[in-house]
């Protein structure tokens, strides 16, 4: 034992606690055995899924849920693909039903090429389903001002991108989020646009509660691997933030004592 | 009996309701979730929920997403 204390390293959104601090999506794998494989290697306790109509031309086809299994994660259901609040609330209410529970992942769209949130319907929304007792975690942009509002308007998590879903490109704007993480009391995730381990690494450091991600992982040559290095990414990132980074420095300041030299 | 499902225009021989729907169909009802004339059904109502000539019927599931 070093002597120092270690307690427990846990989260909590909407009364519900968690000890990985990696959700991860179920989207764009080769097939469901992958994507369970991946999110066991990415230590997920959380995993996010979309609703869509059955294919009644094919009714024997593979379902998520024999694969991955609804009692070994908690379903975080989204609304992609939803560009009205109406939209949002008819698949959510949808997914309860399916589900038979309440924490959602609010995202509405603004268009196709970028998949930016549309920040003015997505307040809206969220007002409509907390009014009909949905728990919402908020897939939104790095607006602290808008971030604010969805927190004020009972937000369970808010969500900034870090960059567009699927473009792998890294946190676009470092005082943006850390704004955002300075000011929120409920959870904050980075949601969409991380493409590899040193992204993951970088916003927990910033001080995320937690990283979302689904490209980065599928979309790598060995999404098993990748799904590993992500679990390990967020660790790291994570106790670098608790332990405290060393102060930066102008010149060089030896590690060997200069006292003593023969 | 005519209905549309997901969009499509069926025809069907009487059903006595909803779960006789999802029967017909080859699906597992404790896998999905149905809106009847964009009503939820709950999953323990499908049996005395009844169906009437041109209902438009939504039957969905969880797939994969980010």
């Amino acid at each position: 034992m070093d002597g120092s204390v270690q307690t427990e390293d846990t989260w909590s959104v909407a009364g519900r606690t968690f000890r990985s601090r990696l959700i991860v999506g179920t989207g764009k794998y080769k097939d469901y055995a992958q994507n369970a494989a991946a999110a066991e290697a990415a230590g997920a306790e959380i995993v996010t899924v979309a609703l869509r109509r059955v294919n009644l031309s094919d009714p024997s086809q593979p379902m998520l849920v024999d694969y991955v299994k609804p009692d070994r994660f908690t379903f975080l259901p989204n609304t992609a693909g939803c560009f009205t609040g109406e939209d949002a609330v008819r698949t959510l209410r949808l997914a309860r039903e399916a589900g038979g529970w309440d924490l959602v992942k609010l995202e509405v769209l603004s268009n196709t090429k970028h998949l930016l949130p549309d920040m003015e319907e997505t307040l809206r929304a969220l007002k409509l389903l907390i009014a009909e007792g949905f728990q919402v975690m908020v897939y939104c942009s790095d607006d602290p001002v808008y971030a604010l509002k969805l927190e004020e308007a009972g937000a369970a998590a808010i969500m900034p991108a870090a960059a567009p879903i699927g473009s792998g490109r890294g946190i676009q704007n470092f005082l943006n989020l850390g704004l955002i993480i300075e000011q929120s009391k409920v959870p904050v995730l980075v949601d969409a646009g991380v493409g590899t381990a040193s992204d993951a690494v970088l916003a927990m450091e910033l001080g995320c509660d937690a990283v979302l991600m689904n490209t980065a992982i599928a979309e790598a040559g060995d999404p098993i691997r990748m799904a590993r290095a992500m679990k390990h990414a967020v660790i790291a990132g994570r106790e670098a933030h608790l332990a405290g980074r060393m102060p930066k420095r102008s010149y060089a300041d030896p590690s060997s004592p200069l006292a003593g030299l023969i | 009996m005519n209905l549309t499902v997901n969009g499509e225009p069926r025809a069907f021989a009487a059903l006595a309701s909803l779960l006789d729907l999802v029967a017909e169909l080859g699906l597992d009802a404790r896998k999905v979730a149905v809106e009847r004339n964009l009503e939820i059904v709950p999953r323990s109502a499908y049996g005395r929920t009844a169906l009437a000539d041109g209902d438009r019927i939504e039957i969905v599931h969880f797939i994969g997403g980010g």
